[in-house]
């Protein structure tokens, strides 16, 4: 219930401050954005799950922020920064996706 | 078979209970190191969501990866290329429009300055001009119309240009003819003294009037007499009223120019 508020909150925070992204920050941001969803989803499947951690959803989440990030500093170095980050927005995709069938199967057995 | 239909059944609804039992517990505000850590993670996401939301609504190009900056460099390029393009078409259009009321103007002023020549050719504008007054005087009556032919035809030799006799413009189609005791230009009769106006070179006229043998002496021969008058500024006012030709009818020049 309070995580769910605070994404809430966080919104409104955003919307209200209208912070401007730095520059450096600017090719990261929406991956990075995409893997902490994919962290929140697989929390939330964990919570039904009867497994959540708190340690492993830091973690998880951090973690997968961090690494969508590195991917695509990584594509921009090579030259191929549009197409990695394409694929990780693929990859995270279908793991949201999973995530939220196991979520939808626990809920309503369907 | 049926008991354990009956069996899964009963699991399956049991563990859908505990499901939304752990959902309600989690989900009751407990400020567990869990639900705040998990809180915290979720305050970041959702500002970031709004940040990114903003940033992507309100992007321009800085926002963009080198080659989305070369496709809009591109874009613009053609753009402008197209543009560019366009202005030619336009102002070759405009040159053109322009040219082309240049050339009706032009076109009007030349025709206008045929409708006059013509007009002075047929005698259907009033002329002026410098040339001479001839004055015949026949008190013995015995001029005949061939005189005032050759004369018409001496004035014309001289390069007169515009003719008025008594009343009557002298046109091309002109005729005298002797009615009775007088002499008649296009059926009309001529009033003694006859009066000859000619626009030319008026020096020309008066000496071709004058030689030996002109017409000057011709009229002294019959018992008249000619007096030629040099004059600046000669007026004919006698006009015409052009005939439509009932029999000729123009043949149509076939060269390229006609429809100038």
């Amino acid at each position: 219930m309070i995580p769910a508020l605070g994404l809430v909150v966080g919104i409104v925070i955003g919307l209200v401050l209208h912070p401007t992204v730095p520059l450096w920050l600017q090719p990261y941001l929406p991956i990075a954005v995409i893997a902490a969803l994919d962290a929140v989803f697989g929390g939330v499947r964990a919570v039904l799950d009867g497994v959540f951690n708190d340690k492993v959803f830091v973690v998880s989440f951090l973690s997968n922020v961090v690494v969508a990030a590195f991917i695509v500093f990584l594509g921009d170095q090579l030259g191929v920064g549009s197409q990695l980050s394409t694929g990780v927005v693929v990859v995270l995709g279908i793991r949201i996706f999973s995530n939220v069938a196991a979520i939808r199967r626990h809920l309503f057995k369907a | 078979m049926k008991l354990d239909d009956q069996q899964q059944q009963r699991e399956a609804e049991e563990s859908r209970r505990t499901t939304w039992r752990r959902l309600r517990r989690m989900g009751s505000p407990r400020w567990t190191r869990a639900n705040v850590l998990a809180a915290a993670l979720t305050v970041a996401l959702g500002f970031a969501i709004a940040t990114q939301i903003q940033q992507n609504q309100a992007t321009g190009l800085q926002g963009l990866r080198q080659d989305e900056l070369v496709r809009v460099l591109d874009d613009v390029n053609q753009r402008a290329a197209r543009l560019d393009q366009q202005v030619r078409e336009l102002e070759a259009q405009r040159d053109s429009l322009t040219s082309g009321a240049d050339t009706a103007a032009q076109a009007a002023a030349q025709a206008q300055r045929r409708v006059d020549q013509l007009g002075v050719l047929a005698g259907t504008l009033p002329a002026s001009g410098p040339g001479i007054r001839l004055t015949i005087a026949d008190p013995a009556a015995t001029m005949k119309s061939p005189l005032l032919l050759d004369v018409l035809q001496e004035l014309r030799d001289a390069g007169a240009e515009v003719v008025q006799v008594g009343g009557v413009r002298v046109v091309a189609s002109t005729y005298f003819s002797d009615v009775g005791g007088s002499v008649t230009a296009d059926g009309e009769a001529l009033p003694r003294p006859y009066v000859f106006l000619a626009i030319g070179d008026s020096k020309t006229l008066a000496s071709a009037m004058q030689i030996p043998g002109g017409i000057v002496d011709t009229a002294r021969r019959q018992n008249g007499s000619a007096t030629v008058e040099e004059l600046k500024t000669v007026s004919i006012t006698a006009t015409r009223t052009p005939k439509t030709p009932r029999y000729a009818t123009p043949v149509p020049e076939p060269t390229v120019g006609a429809g100038q």
